[in-house]
Formats: C-alpha cells, sequence, structure tokens
C-alpha cells in the first residue's frame, strides 16, 4: 500500500524549509553560472530521488503496547485473523496461553478490502464482511468456552494490530493465517513484519480449513 | 411516541479510526494533489513559451520587479514559520500563542496580497502583451488567488481561535488550514523561483 509521504502539519512545514533549501541552490547556481544551475538541480534531484526511494526501505520503528495496569493474574491477548479464527488448534492456542490466568481476549478482523476502495474510502462492504466473521468467530469460541470482545481493524493486517496495541495492552499476540501458498498475508510478509515491528510475543498459527489440518510455529 | 425507547440508527456507519493519516487531513492532501495539477498545466504553458518557443524572459523592453518579489518571498515563507508556531502552541495549550501566530500570518498573507496587487499597477505591462504578459498574469494571478482563499481560511481559523474554539485536544481546524498555507507558500517559492528568477 503506497504511503501518503506527508501526514501532519508538521511534515507539510518542514517541506516549505526543504522547497526553499532546494530551489534556494539552484538559485544561487544558476546565478553564478547557467550550467552550474543545471548541474545543481541534477545532483539535488538525485539527492531527493534516493532518499525517497530509500525511505520505503526504512523498517518502522519497534512498538510497545500501551501498558494498562492489570492484575497479576490477568492476561491480555490479541487474535488477529480474517476467516480463520475458527481453526481447533487456534483456539488450543488461546487456551493455552490463558492457561493459569484470567484472560482477556480482543479479537481483531480486518476489513480487508481493494486499493481502490480503501483510497476512494468505500470499504462499507469490507467492513460488513469483516463483522460478519468477527460475529461468526466470537461465537464459535463461546462455543467452547473462551469469553472475547472483537472489533474491526483497518485494511491492512498490521496496521489493524498497531490500533489494536494502542488500546488494547496486549501480551502475546497471535496471527492466524492460511497456509503459505494460500495465504495473502504470508505473501506480503504479515507475521514476519509484526515480529519485527511490534514488541510483543507473537504466534504464528496456520490453519489449513481444505484439509481441516493446523499447525502452529 | 410510547413510552419505550427505540434505539434507531440514523446516517452512515461509525467511520473507522486508524492511526494512519487522519481522514480530514487526507481530504486536504488529496485536494493540494488536484491543485498541484492545476499549476502544472498552467507551468506547462510557461515551459512550452521558453523553452519550445525559445522567447526571451522577460522580452525587450519589459523588466519584472524581482527584488519587490523577493521581499514578498520572504514575507510569506515567514508566514509559514508563524502558521507553524501557532499550531505548535495550540498543541501545548498556549491559546495566546495560537492567537498570535493566525494574526500574524493573516496579516502577512494580506500584506503579499497587497504587495502583489501593487506591482502588478506598476509592472509596465499587461495580460495583452505577447504571450510572456498571459502567462506571467496566469501563473502569478493563479497563486494570488490561492492566497485570497488561503487567507479566507486563515480568518476564518483566527475568528474561531479568538472565541476559543480550539484546544490541544481538539484543533484539527488549524492543522488542515496550516496545510492549505504551507502549500500556498511551497507554491510561490516554485512560481518565484521561476518566472522571477530563471
Amino acid at each position: 500500500m503506497p504511503l501518503n509521504p506527508f501526514r501532519s502539519e508538521a511534515e507539510a512545514y518542514r517541506f516549505v524549509w526543504l522547497t526553499v533549501g532546494y530551489f534556494g541552490l539552484i538559485v544561487a547556481g544558476a546565478l553564478i553560472n547557467r550550467w552550474l544551475g543545471v548541474a545543481v538541480f541534477i545532483v539535488l534531484s538525485a539527492i531527493v530521488l534516493f532518499f525517497y526511494f530509500r525511505r520505503g526501505e526504512r523498517q518502522p520503528p519497534v512498538v510497545a503496547p500501551t501498558r494498562h495496569r492489570s492484575a497479576e493474574d490477568e492476561r491480555r491477548i490479541l487474535v488477529v485473523a480474517n476467516e480463520t479464527v475458527g481453526g481447533e488448534t487456534l483456539r488450543n492456542t488461546i487456551r493455552e496461553r490463558s492457561a493459569g490466568f484470567r484472560s482477556q481476549v480482543l479479537v481483531v478482523s480486518p476489513a480487508l478490502n481493494s486499493p481502490l476502495k480503501h483510497w476512494v474510502s468505500d470499504d462499507d462492504e469490507a467492513r460488513k464482511a469483516a463483522q460478519e466473521r468477527l460475529d461468526r468467530s466470537l461465537a464459535r469460541l463461546r462455543e467452547v468456552g473462551i469469553e472475547a470482545r472483537g472489533e474491526i481493524g483497518d485494511g491492512e493486517p498490521l496496521q489493524a494490530i498497531e490500533d489494536a496495541l494502542r488500546t488494547f495492552g496486549a501480551e502475546e499476540i497471535i496471527i492466524s493465517t492460511h497456509p503459505e501458498g494460500r495465504s495473502n498475508w504470508l505473501e506480503k510478509g504479515v507475521v514476519s513484519g509484526a515480529r519485527e515491528r511490534f514488541a510483543v510475543p507473537i504466534t504464528h498459527v496456520v490453519v489449513d480449513l481444505q484439509q481441516e489440518s493446523e499447525e502452529v510455529r | 411516541m410510547s413510552g419505550a425507547h427505540v434505539e434507531a440508527h440514523h446516517g452512515p456507519p461509525a467511520a473507522n479510526q486508524s492511526s494512519r493519516v487522519d481522514a480530514r487531513t487526507l481530504g486536504m492532501f488529496l485536494f493540494i494533489a488536484s491543485e498541484v495539477m492545476l499549476f502544472g498545466s498552467f507551468f506547462t504553458a510557461y515551459f512550452f513559451i521558453r523553452v519550445v518557443n525559445h522567447q526571451a524572459w522577460p522580452p525587450a523592453p519589459f523588466h519584472l520587479p524581482v527584488f519587490v518579489a523577493f521581499v514578498n518571498t520572504a514575507i510569506l515563507v515567514t508566514s509559514s514559520f508563524t502558521m507553524h508556531w501557532s499550531l505548535q502552541s495550540i498543541k501545548r495549550g498556549n491559546r495566546a500563542g495560537l492567537q498570535a501566530g493566525l494574526t500574524l500570518t493573516f496579516l502577512m498573507g494580506v500584506t503579499f496580497l497587497l504587495t502583489q496587487l501593487l506591482e502588478y499597477a506598476r509592472i509596465g505591462f499587461t495580460p495583452h502583451d505577447q504571450a510572456f504578459g498571459t502567462v506571467f498574469f496566469c501563473l502569478t494571478g493563479l497563486h494570488g488567488a490561492h492566497v485570497f482563499v488561503g487567507l479566507t481560511i486563515l480568518a476564518a481559523m483566527t475568528a474561531r481561535a479568538f472565541r476559543g474554539h480550539f484546544s490541544p485536544e481538539a484543533h484539527t481546524g488549524v492543522e488542515i488550514g496550516g496545510i492549505y498555507w504551507h502549500f500556498v507558500d511551497v507554491m510561490w517559492i516554485v512560481v518565484f523561483t521561476t518566472v522571477y528568477i530563471l
């Protein structure tokens, strides 16, 4: 997903000063010699392009969850899943992680959307579908005695996790995906990206709904 | 209506609040993107007559008042600083800083626009004088129109600031207006460099 280069007035303000510097140097060069001005323009533009493309490779900062004062015997688990939350292994994993604790489980269902629909803010259908998946997931967890609450997250899974961490101080994240080869999330590096980005233990649960086989990694 | 209270939902569903860029801010950035395209079309005309037509800029016997435009540039760049100061002030709960910053920004914007109008009156050529005159007045006039819109936004922001509408928690109106003002500033730097200097 392409990122908007600016997010705030502060960044627009910095851009003003960078623009002043950029054009100021070009003008200064051009006043000395026309070809020097062209050379300065080429060099500065190359530097700008270098930093612009390098920015995309930069790793985002590690995000730690917002700490909430919780009791010693309480454990907060964040479950992020699209349509695979119903698997037995996932339910067992949640049970294992919360054994001996009063667990608080938050299930986040990202509102998966196409890039075009995302940019034109047409997310009604995506959110409706996510809500249906979430309702099914919560019902299945309730059937096996796991009390959980849920919310719809951002269409980008990593962003959905980050949003949830800001309001729900999870001590553990469980990400449920399809197997490799069929998982769009794995192809996009959601699990590896989450491990680099979030300072919380992350468990990856692979759910193969076609073969009814599941695996914890 | 019976005594029972009926919960009814009206309007669109609640917006998805993500920590990504705020929807209103994103709207301003998308608007600015369309504005960049508009300016781009005017710059295309400018570069056409300079690069393709090899026309001298400015053609004899006309002269551009570079020094006055430079002073105007300094005023507008400084107004970006006061705009930023006003936003930083309200983020820290300093209402006086917000009010002073917005007032100064507004005054500098007015000064810029009045100076440009005076420049038009004394410049010695009109939009009818060759393609040069048309492009000069169109580019600087388009920018001037944006300064006028910016001043209107600033006037509303300043009035709201003096009525106590903004706080450290709620200052999106200042943030979005500031983004527009910085855009106007950046566009002037580009216009000034290309039209007056190069």
